[in-house]
């Protein structure tokens, strides 16, 4: 089990607490498909993936970054169980989805940055120390059930 | 793999920074060493608490590198050769391929937070890629 200080316990709340996930996961997702652009591969059926405008204005890039955010948010309520909370969803992305892992560690990095960009100077080190940590621990869960 | 536009596009970044060069560096190392504890190993002999000389000075070395290589974007094998040497035979940092991920991370962020929305999509990406082409050529040396 991993172990969360009261301090990265409050430093995840809170910035969670402002977060608007809707905006923040569609601008994530977005993100992931510009900057690493062959993660296109598991979306062929999301249409116009031509453009960063393409991308960024997609209607299925946004609903989908609203999905992967708002699950994000299960890791946030239950810090001292993401595993259990992702048994489902690692499976889901191994035998479904033929997802590499390495992909959720690319998403969690730009989760942070676009965080970084939202919140500035209060997105402080300790910040981003905390949700460096959890994004980790979030890739690691996805992870754990593949086979 | 940088594009003309990747090229403008880093050029109006580091141009955005320009003159906050000295606080971008120290930021950006604080947030590593904060973020990734075990990249202190390779400083022992630093004080590393945040705003210690030691890590500014070291931070406008970094970025001053960095400039360097935003001058030479068509040449950085040649401008980054000392550093590569360096780097590779008498730093031994753990390849470049995965400290630069933990460095450029945190340069990002650094980047993000100052910028806020002018560190568009495309900007995140052309810095992105920036820093993969910097790290490639830092570890050209190792083996």
């Amino acid at each position: 089990m991993v172990h969360w200080s009261a301090e990265e316990k409050q430093l995840i709340s809170s910035v969670w607490g402002k977060v608007n996930v809707e905006e923040c996961g569609a601008e994530a997702l977005a993100r992931l498909l510009i900057v690493y652009p062959w993660t296109q591969r598991f979306f062929s059926n999301f249409g116009n993936l031509s453009s960063p405008t393409a991308i960024v204005g997609n209607p299925k890039v946004r609903a989908h970054g609203k999905k992967v955010l708002t699950s994000f948010g299960e890791a946030v309520k239950n810090l001292d169980n993401i595993k259990g909370t992702y048994s489902k969803l690692s499976e889901l992305h191994c035998e479904k989805l033929h997802v590499d892992p390495e992909n959720f560690r690319l998403l969690g990095d730009i989760l942070v940055i676009v965080l970084a960009s939202h919140f500035g100077r209060d997105f402080t080190p300790a910040c981003q120390c905390a949700w460096q940590k959890l994004v980790g621990v979030v890739a690691h869960a996805l992870a754990r059930r593949y086979h | 793999m940088l594009t003309a536009e990747d090229k403008k596009l880093v050029q109006q970044v580091w141009e955005k920074v320009s003159g906050h060069q000295e606080d971008v560096g120290a930021e950006t190392l604080t947030r590593m060493f904060a973020a990734y504890p075990q990249t202190k190993t390779y400083f022992p002999h630093f004080d590393l608490n945040p705003g210690s000389d030691q890590v500014r000075g070291h931070g406008k070395k970094v970025v001053a590198a960095l400039t360097n290589a935003v001058k030479n974007l068509d040449n950085m094998s040649q401008a980054l050769s000392e550093l590569s040497n360096l780097h590779a035979y008498n730093l031994r940092v753990d390849p470049p391929g995965f400290s630069s991920q933990l460095l450029a991370q945190c340069l990002q962020v650094v980047l993000a937070v100052h910028l806020g929305k002018d560190y568009t999509p495309e900007t995140h990406s052309a810095v992105d890629k920036f820093m993969s082409a910097v790290a490639a050529v830092l570890a050209e040396k190792y083996r």
